[in-house]
């Protein structure tokens, strides 16, 4: 086959693998990495469940090709863990039962992590444009906005000021 | 398919006038990877701009403008302070653009280069009088937003052509801009018509408007009656009528599911209007 051999970090962890040039990042990750976290809901950018950061920055790995990530910076749902510890955000979901088929979770995650990186203490509007990317067609949302704020205001009590 | 990241714009332009199958520009591939998906298009050849460093930057021009690389991102946009000010109705368009997701990727060149009749990023550059920088196998030409999109999905560029910057002019003191939508959603949705009114003030009059409409022709188009109509005033209730007069007067809208032809028209009046005020106020004025 004709393709790219991709070098990249992936959750601080360097990363190659080879595909071909049509290839979506979404695919990628999932299909050759192995990072199963990254969900395909849509393919065309409307629902959110494949998102990431690329560079710091929150996109859809479905609208990104894989060759692009040569020598960026990747992070999934799989990098919110920290020393086996969930996250803040990933606690909360639990708790707040922000969750029920779970498909629209780990975009969800990684929207609201980008977001409280961004702005540690969002008001429930700001929460709610932030995961306007982010589609859940089982929670009815209430439930995944109160657990991105309490999960902020963990976070924020954690950090000395 | 075969995937190129060049570092400078002239050999972008190489490669895509080098290409005997179908050449994509590839910027923050939101529309593109769309296409391809749905495999409405099926490239031989994707330029990603995305690595060229004079395509990634939004800078002050000599002449107090600005010039927005075509590779920069609706969320850099947003970031940018001195554009913000100069230019809040470009800024509140582009950051209309999809999601924050989307914003990671959306550049402004893309919106107009896709040229879909709804572009939300367009009217407000036509009303701005932007322009944009083509450089191509034959050199570097400049060109007005409003000629590039000939038809729903067309462009002005010829093979081997691609955007490197759009440019906007410097803005006088006692400035303003502005761009509403209307959309059934909030966030996520397309426009079933978009306005955009730039304006100038003197003495507390407007003294140079610009005034553009987005989904209600086969491209966005400059409605010059509806600026006319507000030049000389203080946006006056007669000087406003004209303004939404005129603007209905230019509309040629699609009949759909989204809105129809009586619906946009009426809309188009209501939202120039309604852009001009805010414009107005942004410039400094008083009724
Ligand atoms: C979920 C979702 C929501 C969206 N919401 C909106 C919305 O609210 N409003 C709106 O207006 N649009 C919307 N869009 C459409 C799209 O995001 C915008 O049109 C965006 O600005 C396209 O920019 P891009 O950089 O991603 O373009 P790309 O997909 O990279 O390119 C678009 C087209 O322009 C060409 N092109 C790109 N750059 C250049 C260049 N420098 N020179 C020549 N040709 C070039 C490409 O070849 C391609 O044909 C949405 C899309 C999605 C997926
Ligand atoms: S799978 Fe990417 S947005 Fe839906
Ligand atoms: S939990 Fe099922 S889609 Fe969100």
């Amino acid at each position: 086959m004709s393709g790219v051999l991709v070098t990249t970090t992936i959750n601080g962890d360097a990363v190659q693998f080879a595909c071909p040039e049509e290839e979506t990042l979404l695919d990628a990750l999932r299909d050759r990495v192995g990072l199963l976290g990254v969900k395909e809901g849509c393919g065309t950018g409307d629902c959110g469940a494949c998102s990431i950061t690329l560079d710091g920055r929150l996109v859809c790995s479905c609208l990104v090709l894989a060759a692009e990530a040569e020598g960026r910076e990747v992070t999934t749902v799989e990098g919110l863990v920290e020393g086996g510890k969930l996250h803040p955000l990933q606690e909360n979901f639990i708790s707040h039962a922000a969750l029920q088929c779970g498909i629209c979770t780990p975009g969800f995650l990684v929207a609201a992590k980008s977001l409280l990186d961004r702005n540690p203490d969002p008001t429930e509007t700001e929460i709610r444009y932030a995961l306007a990317g982010n589609l859940c067609r089982c929670t009815g949302y209430d439930k995944i906005v109160r657990a991105v704020q309490s999960a902020a205001k963990e976070m924020r009590a954690a950090k000395p000021a | 398919m075969r995937y190129e990241s060049p570092t400078t714009t002239s050999e972008a332009a190489t490669l895509l006038a080098g290409e005997s199958g179908e050449a994509f520009v590839l910027a923050g591939g939101t529309d593109l990877l769309v296409r391809m998906k749905n495999m409405m298009v099926e490239p031989e050849l994707v330029v990603d701009v995305k690595r060229i460093p004079t395509m990634r930057s939004i800078e002050i021009t000599d002449d107090g403008g600005f010039r927005i690389g075509a590779a920069v991102p609706g969320v850099e946009v947003g970031e940018h302070e001195a554009l913000g000010r100069a230019w809040p109705g470009i800024v509140e368009a582009a950051g209309l653009i999809g999601s924050d997701q989307i914003q990671g990727r959306c550049t402004i060149v893309g919106n107009v280069c896709n040229a879909s009749p709804a572009a939300d990023t367009t009217p407000a550059l036509i009303a701005a009088d932007a322009q944009v920088e083509i450089i191509g196998p034959k050199g570097q030409r400049t060109i007005p937003v409003a000629k590039v999109a000939t038809g729903p999905g067309q462009t002005s560029l010829t093979k081997g052509e691609l955007v490197e910057a759009i440019l906007l002019p410097p803005r006088p003191a006692n400035s303003g801009d502005a761009y509403l939508r209307f959309t059934p959603r909030t966030e996520m949705d397309i426009a079933v018509v978009g306005a955009a009114v730039s304006l100038t003030l003197k003495d507390g009059v407007v003294s140079k408007a610009r005034v553009a409409l987005g989904a209600v022709a086969p491209t966005a188009i400059e409605v010059e009656p509806a600026a006319a109509a507000i030049v000389g005033s203080k946006l006056d209730d007669g000087a406003l009528d004209a303004l939404v007069k005129a603007c209905r007067a230019a509309c040629k809208p699609i009949d759909d599911r989204r809105g129809t032809i009586e619906y946009r028209t009426e809309v188009a009046g209501v939202l120039a209007k309604r852009a001009a005020l805010i414009a107005f106020e942004r410039a400094g004025g008083i009724q």
